[in-house]
């Protein structure tokens, strides 16, 4: 017998309990709704507004300074590790290079969009 | 805002059910009920060491600490309701699904106990909303929440849930909204000799 035998079991066991269990809930459970009970939960106040609202995004910024200043340097430590062995070395170069390349274009787009000004 | 409202409803099984069903549902009822603590005062305390360690109301079924009243199906009112945290009781209590019950803890949530003659307190949570079993105590102690909870266990051993029994519970208040508790502000009583102000009613 395939071993694929015992999966599609143990799959179509887990579908029939969740069905069984679905079709009980359905058969038995009480059922009240109200309007305050379909309300969203707020911990009990009015919710305010809707489901959508516009955040302010300005610490993207931050995020993204972050990403390339401290995010790489979680990679560059290891790489620093193996910079020198005879198998790794080289071409572990031309990867951090090509790294280091892909943060200078976030580096200068966040030069260009005046990220970088102290004031 | 449209929302589908149909009236209330067992399952349709339910209504059929024969007996040794019901008694399993009862079973299980009672013996897993997750509390929502609605502490609001010392009475609180009683209830955290009730489901500490010494008194430990789990090993009854009661599991303490439901993320929400949505998955909530017992919930504690312990300690003084004001009249400005009655709504928000209202409203969790309409968010709990059913079958819920609930527990009113100690004297304040039970008439207002020492604050009975407050400008602010709620006279009883049963004004607000449906209570089950009282605890009496000021505070009461861990163990009268203990015998409470059994008390609440034999009442939901001996219920049968029906059709006609939750849309009775239901007839009036399925459109309220927990906003009608709300209260203006109360004034002071007029007294004799109170120089009289214009512009006040009363």
């Amino acid at each position: 017998m395939s071993p694929y035998v015992v999966v599609a079991a143990v799959v179509l066991a887990g579908l029939l309990l969740f069905a069984a269990a679905m079709g009980a809930r359905a058969l038995l459970a009480p059922r009240a709704p109200t309007r305050a009970k379909l309300t969203t939960y707020e911990s009990g106040v009015d919710p305010v507004g809707a489901g959508w609202a516009q955040t302010q995004i300005r610490y993207f910024v931050y995020a993204f300074l972050y990403v390339i200043f401290a995010v790489d340097a979680v990679y560059l430590f290891p790489w620093a590790l193996v910079v020198r062995s005879s198998d790794l070395g080289v071409a572990s170069l031309v990867e951090i290079a090509i790294f280091i390349g892909v943060l200078v274009v976030g580096l200068a787009h966040a030069a260009r969009r005046g990220l970088l000004r102290w004031f | 805002m449209a929302v589908d409202l149909p009236l209330p409803r067992v399952g349709p099984a339910t209504d059929h059910a024969p007996q040794p069903i019901k008694v399993v549902l009862n079973w299980g009822r009672r013996y897993s009920l997750w509390v929502f603590n609605f502490g609001l005062a010392c009475c609180a305390i009683e209830f955290i060491a009730a489901s500490m360690a010494r008194h430990d109301f789990i090993r009854l079924g009661v599991i303490p600490f439901a993320p929400g009243p949505r998955q909530a199906d017992l919930m504690v009112v312990s300690g003084t309701v004001t009249d400005k945290m009655a709504p928000a009781v209202r409203r969790l209590y309409d968010q709990m699904p059913e079958p819920k019950y609930v527990i009113s803890f100690g004297a304040c949530s039970n008439s207002g106990g020492p604050y009975w003659d407050s400008y602010s307190v709620t006279k009883g949570v049963d004004t607000v909303i449906p209570v089950d079993v009282y605890v009496p105590g000021c505070p009461p102690r861990p163990e009268a929440l203990l015998q409470g909870i059994l008390r609440l266990q034999e009442k939901i051993a001996a219920e049968s849930l029906s059709t006609k029994g939750i849309r009775k519970k239901y007839a009036g208040h399925r459109l309220a909204s927990a906003g009608e508790l709300a209260r203006g502000l109360v004034h002071r009583p007029a007294r004799a000799g109170d120089p009289v102000e214009a512009g006040t009613d009363g």
